[in-house]
């Protein structure tokens, strides 16, 4: 277990929680989910417009912790202009990292920024915060209305 | 006896291990007590040396069992001034038992268009219990509703009691805000209209006597897990005609007189509600966990965690932004609570880091947080093993977590 908080609470976590970006509602979008942790309470709603395969926009709402939030945030940044192939791709690598079983520093990755959230799988009961807007894309992709992580 | 601290915390092996290189601090009392030796040592004794099964052997290790399985029955009676011991139900705990009560009384004497009331500050399992007998049944579920400080509305459960309430069913005392219920007017209110009260003690069980009789509840239920015995342990206190009046919920053996395939007679209580085999060594575990407590003795108990709270109120109001949820003027020791700018899941990662053990979330009582408006609380909840410098760490935590989310 790591020792020190600022390994799960970097700046960048901290500063896209206080500023998320691509917040709020998408009028008129194509796809959207609803993701739930009853667990903590985090509750988010993903709007995605989704042309050609393409995701052109994507914008959140909802409220949760702030790994939950800057986990959204820099997700909306990361897939925002990606095919779904791409997209679908770094989902799976993200979710992979935070389980712990890939690893940024060794193994080939498209994760970029992401990577800031490779500890977290040293937080057992912090990894749905992180995972649950990306499991709540998945389901916008393939539209479910709504995604649970209990 | 006179309150020495020191002697009380050296009973509980737990406090002495380090979390994150530091002392750990436990304040997640109302989600589970920590356990002393004694009852350590009961636990290891029947697995150790003790094992067998109960009321039915006549080898010497079943009778020593059974004899020791009933003298927990007879200590947790006279615990709650329940008038015999035969009025002790052991189950897994609270959950359990009301979900026996539930089944067992709620089944046969709740009807259609018949009423239920809870309230606002009930934990789910006080709950959920009964909306699953009111989709059975066709019962309605009345809730008495709650104040900013986190009180109930006793001239509205008035309002709510009429001939169509069959049972009215509250907690000693909230687990997520540490509120103390007046429950000996409830169950009088409750009786005059000839309703059934249950009442549950989780929380109020290691922090104040519970005397059935002066209560006058017809049920009681508890776990033994949250007044220091083993987990899974527990049941619940029935009046003894409601017991005999209650069908079984669980069949299977123990709980029978005689079986054949042409006609089954059970038991009488308590053992009608006991089928199979129990948690042999978490009921002994209660006998060595009633004792702690009153070797303790509850007036010492109230006098130190009424001056924790106290204390601990004193202290974490000088944070800034954090914000009281819940500030009943009776109330157990729970201090639950909201930080400014940062979310308890977030606040609960920190503070473990600094060896400070607290529950945030909704602590299964989401009708609480909504009627509060917050999607989870942090809550601090003391035990007799707490001390001041426990609340001088919970604080120091809390500043700690401010300057990283600063």
């Amino acid at each position: 277990m790591s020792s020190s908080n600022t390994e799960l609470y970097q700046q960048v976590i901290l500063e896209h929680n206080r500023k998320p970006r691509n917040f709020g509602k998408l009028e008129g979008c194509t796809n959207q989910s609803e993701g739930y942790n009853p667990l903590c309470g985090d509750h988010i709603w993903i709007y995605l417009n989704v042309e050609d395969d393409v995701v052109q926009d994507i914008k959140f709402e909802g409220d949760g912790c702030a790994i939950c939030k800057a986990s959204t945030s820099m997700m909306t940044m990361a897939l925002k202009g990606k095919t779904k192939d791409e997209a679908r791709k770094i989902f799976d690598q993200f979710h992979k990292m935070v389980l712990g079983q890939l690893h940024p520093d060794k193994d080939p990755h498209e994760l970029g920024r992401l990577a800031m959230f490779q500890n977290i799988w040293q937080y057992p009961s912090r990894v749905k915060c992180a995972a649950l807007s990306w499991h709540t894309f998945v389901g916008a992709l393939n539209n479910e209305s709504s995604v649970s992580t209990e | 006896m006179t309150f020495n601290q020191k002697s009380i915390c050296d009973q509980f092996p737990v406090l002495r291990r380090t979390v994150h290189g530091k002392r750990l601090v436990y304040l997640d009392n109302a989600a589970t007590t920590l356990k002393p030796k004694s009852v350590i040592e009961a636990i290891n004794h029947y697995n150790s040396e003790g094992t067998a099964n109960i009321h039915r052997g006549v080898h010497l290790l079943s009778e020593e069992a059974t004899d020791k399985f009933e003298k927990s029955r007879v200590a947790m009676a006279k615990f709650v001034n329940a008038p015999t011991q035969n009025e002790i139900v052991f189950t897994s705990g609270s959950t359990m038992s009301l979900n026996i009560i539930a089944l067992g009384w709620g089944g046969a004497f709740v009807g259609k268009d018949d009423e239920i009331i809870l309230s606002r500050l009930e934990h789910h399992s006080n709950i959920v219990p009964w909306q699953l007998l009111a989709q059975r049944v066709g019962c309605r579920i009345r809730v008495i509703p709650i104040n900013d400080r986190g009180e109930l509305n006793l001239s509205v459960f008035r309002e709510l009691l009429n001939p169509r309430t069959k049972i009215v069913s509250v907690s000693a005392v909230s687990n997520a805000l540490g509120t103390i219920n007046p429950i000996e007017e409830i169950c009088h209110e409750a009786r005059k209209i000839g309703a059934l009260s249950i009442i549950d003690g989780s929380q109020a069980m290691s922090h104040t006597p519970v005397d059935v009789q002066k209560i006058g509840c017809d049920f009681l239920v508890f776990s033994g897990h949250k007044m220091y015995a083993e987990t899974g342990s527990g049941g619940f206190y029935g009046r003894k005609e409601c017991l005999e009046k209650m069908p079984p919920v669980f069949g299977g053996g123990d709980m029978i007189r005689s079986v054949s395939f042409e006609k089954t007679t059970f038991a009488p209580p308590p053992f009608k509600f006991e089928a199979g085999t129990p948690n042999i060594s978490g009921v002994l575990s209660l006998t060595p966990a009633i004792n702690f407590i009153n070797e303790v003795g509850f007036s010492a108990i109230q006098r130190h965690e009424h001056e924790l709270l106290e204390y601990g109120t004193e202290t974490l109001s000088r944070i800034n932004g954090l914000k009281w949820i819940g500030q009943a003027e009776h109330r157990a020791g729970v201090l639950s609570f909201v930080l400014e700018g940062i979310h308890p899941h977030d606040l609960g990662t920190l503070l473990d880091q600094e060896g400070v053990a607290i529950r945030t979330g909704h602590h299964c009582a989401q009708p609480v947080m909504q009627y509060f408006k917050v999607p989870a609380t942090a809550r601090a909840s003391l035990a007799i093993y707490n001390t001041r410098e426990d609340i001088d760490a919970l604080a120091y935590a809390l500043r700690k977590a401010q300057e990283v989310f600063a």
